[in-house]
């Protein structure tokens, strides 16, 4: 680990936004407009069921009903959403074989990091490769299929395993629960599909890594994971996107059903484009996160480190419905520049002896705005509800702004919800003292950084913590000095 | 005849407009210990942050050489790869950062800087354990992160140890003594004592004699209103100890 360390020290001086390239893929892109003959074109596109359509459209209508939530600490410009185009995909989106695949896509995924080649993937991990709204390619997925698991994108799942999605699409983030979910299920493109048998441990690491390639398109990926009774996974999300000078729209919706006794561990490392220096461009990162502990000491815990995104409003969260659950939240939000972050999480406790803990750092630089909002609801009947929150703030320079805003309803009398917040400076003092041992600035600030977010990288499985690590300074760059 | 390693002439710095240091001239040859000593408020502790380049101090006149070389326009960082050292008066918390992961990065920088290879994780833990033992320092301290909750005495051993691992050509000690009891004293003394060498300096800025004691100077230089007024042997130490700061100020 400490190796690694300097290797991310050595290799991240310099860069600014390292995944800003674009790609020369054969795609196929819809025209710009949401109606219902758009949805009905995208279902048809993609073959689906007539179930599936009638679930798009009465999404649709629902999100027509609604209004962007307006209660975020953050400026939103407007967003026409007839000016977004609601299907882009490499052509040929499915491969038998690898030869079968875009050279242009598998150099995208090389240059991303991301070996598609199962020879050449490290330490077993699977891929699930997304690019705009088509899976591309998912590796490993003979391993994982022996074992009973079923690692997929959705579309593949919607064909294959009609009854597993239909039992559990929406069964967790309901398609009125907020605008951007309506919206995400009116048009999901693609997403990944996770279901782990009972009592099996999955023997690696799940990955999906999303990729936004076609300019003015949207990115609206739905991900479903069932963990069933006494089973393990552990999964992880990687995200980027091309520099460009417009806004692009990215709502995602993740559900996760963990039942008893099982444990997901879901963690991600959101480095969607972030805009220019001066805020010009980046993604809007509209997600819906949520997971059911469902059954009796199931565990589900979100590791997240977000860096990326011009606007993320984002919030995963557990509700703690089988007795003796407990979840987890670690997160690392770091905004710079006039990036915007308004993210956090909820813990609903309703089942007896639930455990919550949330570890919020955010880190400001720049000119940005960062808040946490959290909710800790503890249930009438959730006796002995147990909850500890920490949430800090770290500020880099004075232009910037970090805020908390922690919500707590405690309706039962024996829960015990704690919640402590610290707000600190890197100070000028600190980074004098790493110059003066021969550290430069920029490697300082990546100390002190990782330093502070420390207890929220150790959640992260290895290789993506120190990718994370690297992530963190990279987005620091210049903001002090 | 020595080399001459710092020499400073007609150094003079302010801070928020207001000037401290008011034509400062000193010459340190290699293998010399200075002290410096002087009253508070004489500009002490801005010397050392002038030599080490510490930001919000401006230099309106003068120059200070290493080896030669003007530094006053190199960033911090580049005077300590050079081997410009100081031990903190008040050394800062780095919560987090464990003191093994800041030494690795301050020691690989230097080698960096040397075109050296780093060292293997193995290496690096072999060389920390060694310059622990040379100053007494806790091994356990360096898993804790930089300063924090170390006591008053932990963190100035801490400075120490830092100068150990990284064997600077010129240490400036500012107020290292400050704070500790007889034995932190001690044993802080005994490390500068043993990377004393004919190739090493250091500036042992002081307000009493009582550190002097341990580490015995070759010269004695007394600090006032931002001017060196007196410059003598190691006896200067002992005449200020008896008769206080009062005379110099009388004097000058």
């Amino acid at each position: 680990m400490a190796k690694k360390d300097d290797d991310i020290l050595k290799k991240v001086t310099g860069s600014e936004y390292e995944f800003g390239f674009v790609s020369d893929i054969n795609e196929e892109i819809f025209p710009p407009g949401l109606n219902e003959d758009i949805i009905r074109k995208i279902s048809e596109k993609k073959n689906e069921p007539e179930w599936m359509l009638d679930f798009r459209l009465k999404a649709y209508r629902k999100w027509k009903s609604m209004g962007m939530p307006d209660w975020a600490h953050l400026r939103i410009p407007e967003i026409n959403y007839q000016a977004i185009s609601y299907f882009a995909a490499p052509k040929k989106p499915k491969y038998n074989s690898l030869d079968e695949v875009d050279p242009e896509i598998l150099e995208t995924f090389n240059k991303l990091g991301i070996p598609l080649e199962e020879q050449l993937v490290l330490a077993g991990v699977a891929v699930d490769a997304i690019v705009d709204s088509s899976s591309v390619k998912t590796t490993f997925k003979e391993t994982l299929s022996n074992l009973g698991i079923i690692f997929c994108s959705i579309s593949e799942a919607i064909q294959d395993h009609p009854d597993l999605v239909k039992k559990y699409l929406a069964s967790v983030v309901p398609v009125g629960d907020n605008y951007f979910a309506a919206l995400n299920s009116a048009v999901f493109s693609d997403g990944s599909f996770v279901y782990i048998p009972k009592g099996v441990r999955c023997p690696m690491e799940l990955s999906s890594y999303f990729r936004i390639n076609a300019a003015n398109t949207g990115q609206f990926e739905r991900t479903l994971i069932i963990a069933d009774e006494g089973s393990f996974v552990s999964y992880l999300e990687g995200c980027t996107a091309p520099q460009r000078d417009e806004t692009q729209l990215h709502a995602a919706v993740v559900e996760i059903i963990v039942h008893k006794d099982a444990e997901v561990k879901y963690s991600t490392v959101q480095n969607w484009y972030p805009g220019d220096k001066d805020g010009k461009g980046g993604i809007f990162n509209f997600v819906t996160k949520r997971g059911i502990c469902e059954g009796e000491n199931s565990k589900l815990t979100w590791a997240q480190v977000e860096t990326g995104s011009a606007i993320t409003w984002k919030y995963p969260s557990t509700i703690l419905k089988g007795d003796n659950s407990i979840s987890e939240f670690y997160s690392v939000a770091v905004t710079n520049n006039h990036q915007q972050a308004d993210t956090g999480t909820k813990m609903i406790h309703i089942g007896k002896n639930t455990k919550s803990r949330i570890v919020s750092k955010g880190i400001s630089a720049g000119y940005s705005e960062n808040s946490y909002r959290g909710l800790v609801k503890v249930m009438k009947g959730a006796e002995n509800a147990r909850n500890y929150s920490q949430c800090d703030s770290l500020l880099m320079g004075d232009k910037c702004g970090a805020h908390t805003f922690p919500y707590m309803e405690v309706e039962n009398k024996t829960g015990v919800v704690e919640h402590e917040a610290t707000t600190s400076k890197v100070s000028e003092e600190q980074i004098f003292y790493c110059n003066q041992r021969g550290i430069s600035t920029e490697d300082a600030v990546g100390l002190i950084v990782n330093g502070y977010a420390k207890e929220v990288i150790k959640q992260l499985p290895m290789e993506f913590a120190v990718e994370a690590q690297k992530l963190l300074q990279i987005t620091l760059e210049g903001s002090v000095g | 005849m020595s080399n001459k390693m710092l020499e400073i002439k007609n150094l003079h710095a302010e801070i928020n407009g207001k000037e401290i240091l008011k034509g400062i001239d000193l010459t340190v040859n290699e293998g010399e210990v200075h002290a410096i000593m002087g009253p508070n408020g004489s500009g002490k502790s801005t010397l050392a942050a002038v030599i080490t380049g510490k930001p919000g101090y401006e230099v309106t006149k003068g120059e200070i050489l290493f080896y030669g070389k003007n530094i006053l326009e190199l960033p911090a960082e580049e005077r300590a790869l050079m081997g410009i050292f100081l031990s903190f008066q008040y050394p800062v918390e780095i919560p987090g950062v464990t003191m093994m992961n800041f030494l690795k990065a301050a020691v690989n920088a230097k080698r960096k800087y040397e075109g050296k290879e780093e060292m293997s994780a193995a290496e690096f833990l072999r060389f920390i354990r060694e310059k622990q033992k040379l100053v007494e320092m806790d091994t356990n301290l360096t898993n804790r992160a930089v300063n924090e909750g170390f006591s008053g005495g932990e963190k100035k051993k801490n400075e120490i140890f830092q100068m150990a691992v990284l064997k600077p050509k010129l240490s400036i000690l500012d107020e290292t003594d400050s704070g500790l009891d007889i034995d932190a004293l001690r044993v802080v003394a005994n490390g500068v004592n043993k990377l004393r060498s004919p190739e090493r300096s250091f500036i042992v800025i002081t307000h009493y004699q009582r550190l002097l004691d341990y580490i015995v100077p070759d010269i004695v230089h007394i600090l006032y209103k931002g001017k060196i007024v007196k410059t003598a042997g190691k006896e200067l130490a002992l005449e200020l100890e008896e008769k206080g700061y009062g005379w110099i100020k009388e004097q000058f």
